[in-house]
């Protein structure tokens, strides 16, 4: 009985490496620290009642900030100990299937679970504001889709003490991620976790199309959104086509390792090719699904920091659209070396450099919205201008990649790794960074600290450029990433070491973050006008933090920046406040825990799954199905806010009379 | 003025990381910029022509925006002009998106032509290629010479000016086969026979590599070329000839279990054995001599070579096949002959 347990234990649990068990002993800790703090403070009825249950948009973006926060650290801790690995030849730091679980679950997380939940607290913290909306279109769903990346984030990250990591690359190709390759658990882990957040993904995609289109403030035509709304369209489109092909791709991955398929074995009739053109065409419009609201951010803030209209907004809009159609059509380009043949290969090549002419000219644009205009660097605009730089010289090394021949020479090699760090930390990670440090005022309602925000900002961009810039060069000296370790003969050495204080850099700059965070919490600067930055769109004409049902008024929005341009024709006067009398009653979604329910019996479902334990894989999904007939059985989803409670509100905030 | 001296500080600091880069470079060889054949040679000259044509656009764009950057800081006392409700120009619009246009179709053009011409093999000459079959194993590098019967592992002896014909394939998860001085590299698929040639202008030791992630001891996977006279590779070649150390089909087996290997050298190898390895994973052998027939009809359209190819080939893989039963595979066996007949770039 003993030696069962035992034994079931040691396969069960990640056993053998000190970092492992220091990890255990510090979850251990926090879980209790957390747990402790809600009993002792009674605090179980607020967090069920105010969070868990939640279907507010604003709440909903919150966590999935936190989330993404969270998630950014433990991808970066991962980065951390590639790069200490890395830093000299022939170090023994981290062996070499400890660095393989290390690199995969570093890429998957940054992408899944870092910046796409990251992307959806942008969306959700402020589409619906900035449309003059009271909520998504689907608020239910909206809290489904939360709690499945949630649950599904969960299921990935617990691999790393249950069971082992994935190690097969962030993409899994076959037949490496096959059981002949990768026998163990961590695969089941990799799949079920990015299946289960996914459909989450999707479920986001379909509802922010339905709030764009649907859920417009009087007069707002589609010509006069502003621009982040925009690309959050854009960026939804490409949701709801590609999402699709990662889960069916996913599901043949699982059919193959579960069932014994042979989908993507060339024994038994499949083809591995098959798999890495599916997981591309839906892993390219990925890059640009994240990249696009990044840019819609940098279209708002270098409008409102250089206090001018965007320039060229049509070209802008067409851009954006643009790129949308053009990132189903270059896939290939990342196994040009897979000997397709050069018809395919031009085709493609030809595409992927297509993309940057709609791109470049964005840039332009943003350059000549600040021309004549007059720029203000406050800690948002500080981020926007450090991305054109960046991102210019990324879209300049992408260019260069899509150069079919000549990238046989760069594939695989760190002269990639550099480049698709630089367009994703430089475009995606500054673009959200900016939008964070630009719409936390309004959320919560007070700025982040000036001074730990600038240190956190040279010591991310010098620490970028140290890092990355030195993998370029790498990459032309035969280095090819997934290395674990490597000799002295081919001089990599020294680059490598400057590239990992460059990467310690960043480190320190998000250690500053959270710091500026946790102080801004007590010191930081109120804002009471709800409008910090003299903004230009409807999201700054209400309270900071807005009021449950975000306007009490619904606006009026019959021209691009409308409250720019009725704050101009005021003569930028304090808007007068409404008469109580106007005020009425306001529609509102309840809030329900069966999201919560249904995605943790997900969660139990995918658990059965990883282990092959049908049982509680088939409880799982009973569970599912349970939770969706309740909810398929409840009438009584919705309520009106009372007219009695929105005057309080408003007289309180000074905004009627 | 403290300002300017913290602006001053931050300008020695990067001055100073960059000087470092730059100089620490000098330890490292830039094997890519260091092109030994008419492949890589190509290659690199697409890098640099790529590399200018972004420099014409990223260059003038950093320097607007430092320009645009410091001259419209909103400051007292700034007398730049200040239009708040400029917000289009035909004119500009025209040249931003025309001259990304230009720059991306000329750029198009080099790579079209680029691709297409290292998809031919050079015309035959009086020198005739060499063949070798390279098979990556977890985790090492198996070379077959089909001409010569003589096999290495780790390490691979080419004669120099002499075009390579190289067949890769893999009894492992995919792998990629690069040499970065010769060329760009190619990935070996399990079940699949591709074809990459590279050729070295001049005898020398080049570093070649497995490029794609294939698990553990990926790392390891590196292999050292040799390429030297001709005169010397055939001496090379009776030394291994007479060094009486076969690769059995057992051998081969064990060879194949996980693992790293030392640098190996094999008198002679079951001359069927890169086949079976690629019909044991499923996929069909493309017979060199069809390569042969291409090149002589290189010129001809894609589409009458593929169908010249996939009529040989299907007969080439019934031969193969015999012993198996399955006639789907026979027809997967034209999709992909005429697939990987493109064979690269």
């Amino acid at each position: 009985m003993y030696a069962s347990i035992k034994s079931f234990a040691s396969s069960f649990f990640v056993t053998g490496d000190p970092l492992i068990y220091g990890a255990d002993v510090s979850i251990g800790l926090t879980s209790i620290a957390i747990l402790f703090v809600l009993f002792y403070f009674k605090k179980w009825g607020w967090l069920w009642r105010e969070w868990l249950t939640t279907v507010d948009h604003k709440k909903i973006g919150m966590m999935y900030l936190i989330a993404s926060l969270l998630m950014l650290f433990r991808g970066g801790v991962d980065a951390l100990l590639m790069r200490a690995q890395l830093a000299m030849p022939n170090v023994h730091f981290l062996q070499a299937e400890h660095y393989n679980e290390v690199f995969t679950t570093h890429g998957t997380i940054m992408i899944l679970f870092m910046a796409m939940p990251m992307m959806f607290g942008l969306f959700n913290m402020v589409v619906p504001l900035q449309i003059g909306a009271r909520d998504v279109a689907y608020p239910y769903l909206n809290a489904v889709s939360f709690w499945l990346f949630f649950f599904g984030a969960m299921l990935f990250n617990i691999s790393f003490v249950i069971g082992g990591s994935p190690d097969a690359g962030w993409l899994s190709y076959p037949p490496l991620s096959e059981m002949s390759g990768s026998p163990g658990v961590g695969q089941n882990f990799y799949i079920w976790g990015i299946q289960i957040s996914g459909i989450g993904s999707l479920a986001t995609g379909i509802n922010f199309i339905v709030t764009i289109l649907k859920m417009r403030a009087p007069g707002m035509k589609l010509m006069k959104m502003p621009m982040f709304t925009w690309s959050v369209f854009s960026s939804s489109i490409i949701i709801i086509f590609a999402f699709p092909i990662l889960t069916v791709t996913l599901a043949l991955l699982f059919i193959d390792r579960f069932l014994g398929g042979h989908l993507f074995t060339m024994d038994g009739g499949g083809n591995p090719m098959m798999y890495v053109n599916l997981i591309w065409m839906w892993g390219h419009p990925e890059v640009y699904i994240v990249v696009l609201p990044a840019f819609g951010i940098f279209s708002e803030i270098v409008a409102t920091f250089s206090r001018k209209r965007i320039f060229g907004y049509k070209s802008m809009v067409f851009a954006l659209m643009s790129i949308s159609i053009l990132s189903f059509f270059t896939w290939v380009h990342h196994f040009f070396t897979m000997g397709a043949g050069a018809d395919v290969n031009v085709f493609f090549a030809i595409a992927t450099m297509a993309i940057g002419i709609p791109t470049g000219a964005k840039v332009f644009n943003w350059l000549f919205t600040m021309f004549r205009g007059r720029i203000r660097l406050e800690q948002p605009m500080l981020w926007t201008l450090a991305f054109i730089p960046c991102f210019v010289v990324g879209g300049a090394t992408g260019v260069m990649l899509a150069v079919a021949p000549a990238d046989y020479q760069y594939h695989n090699s760190y002269f990639l790794i550099a480049h698709f760090h630089q367009v994703l930390i430089g475009g995606v990670v500054f673009g959200y960074l900016a939008g964070i440090y630009y719409w936390w005022p309004k959320l919560f309602g007070f700025k982040l600290n000036d001074r730990l925000g600038k240190w956190a900002f040279w010591l991310w961009n010098i620490g970028f450029y140290v890092c990355f810039m030195p993998q370029y060069a790498l990459g032309f000296m035969g280095m090819t990433r997934r290395v674990y370790t490597y000799g002295w003969d081919m001089g990599w050495g020294p680059l490598n070491l400057v590239s990992t204080i460059g990467a310690f850099l960043m480190g320190i700059g998000f250690v500053f973050q959270v710091w500026q965070i946790l102080y801004s919490v007590k010191y930081g600067e109120r804002d009471t006008t709800g409008d910090p930055w003299d903004g230009r769109t409807l999201e700054w004409s209400i309270p900071s933090p807005p009021p449950m049902y975000n306007f009490a008024v619904v606006p009026h929005a019959g021209e691009r920046d409308s409250f720019w341009e009725e704050k101009e024709r005021r003569n930028f006067a304090p808007a007068p406040p409404v008469p109580v009398a106007q005020l009425e009653s306001i529609h509102m979604p309840k809030n329900s825990g069966v999201p919560f329910v249904f995605s943790a019996c997900w969660f139990v479902a995918g658990f059965g799954f990883v282990f092959g334990w049908l049982w509680m894989a088939i409880l799982g999904m009973v569970g599912v199905g349970v939770t969706l007939l309740i909810r398929s059985f409840q009438y009584d989803t919705d309520y009106y806010v009372p007219v009695e409670e929105v005057r309080e509100t408003e007289v309180a905030a000074g905004r009627a009379v | 003025m403290k300002r300017s001296s913290k602006l001053r500080g931050l300008m020695l600091l990067i001055t100073g990381l960059v000087s470092t880069v730059l100089l620490s470079g000098c330890d490292g060889k830039f094997v890519v910029f260091d092109p030994q054949g008419p492949v890589a040679e190509t290659q690199y000259r697409l890098i640099i022509l790529s590399a200018i044509l972004c420099a014409i656009v990223v260059i003038p764009v950093l320097a607007i925006t430092v320009f645009i950057v410091i001259r419209y800081r909103d400051k007292p006392g700034n007398t730049a002009p200040y239009k708040p409700h400029w917000d289009d120009s035909k004119v500009l619009e025209v040249l931003w998106w025309g001259i990304p246009v230009i720059i991306i179709g000329i750029l198009g053009a080099y790579t079209a032509r680029d691709t297409y011409g290292l998809a031919k093999k050079p015309p035959v000459t009086d020198v005739k290629p060499i063949k070798i079959q390279v098979t990556s194993l977890d985790w090492k590098w198996l070379f077959q010479y089909p001409d010569q019967n003589i096999a290495t592992v780790n390490y691979v002896h080419i004669p120099a000016g002499v075009q390579v014909d190289f067949e890769l394939t893999s009894d492992a998860p995919m792998n990629s086969f690069w040499i970065p001085q010769l060329g760009g590299q190619e990935y070996t698929m399990p079940g699949m026979a591709m074809s990459l040639w590279l050729q070295a202008d001049r005898p020398g030791e080049y570093y070649g590599t497995g490029a794609n992630f294939s698990g553990k001891d990926f790392a390891h996977m590196r292999f050292n070329v040799v390429a030297e006279s001709q005169e010397d590779f055939n001496k090379w070649v009776q030394t291994v000839k007479g060094s009486n150390n076969e690769l059995t089909k057992a051998g081969y087996e064990t060879l194949s279990k996980p693992g790293q290997s030392e640098e190996q050298t094999f008198s002679s190898y079951p001359s069927d054995l890169f086949d079976s390895v690629v019909i044991k994973n499923g996929g069909h052998h493309m017979d060199m001599d069809m390569d042969m027939d291409t090149e002589k009809d290189s010129d001809k359209a894609d589409s009458n070579s593929d169908s010249d190819n996939t009529s040989k080939s299907d007969n080439n893989s019934t031969h193969d096949m015999q012993g198996m039963d399955e006639m789907s595979d026979t027809d997967m066996s034209n999709t992909n002959s005429s697939e990987m007949n493109h064979n690269h770039q």
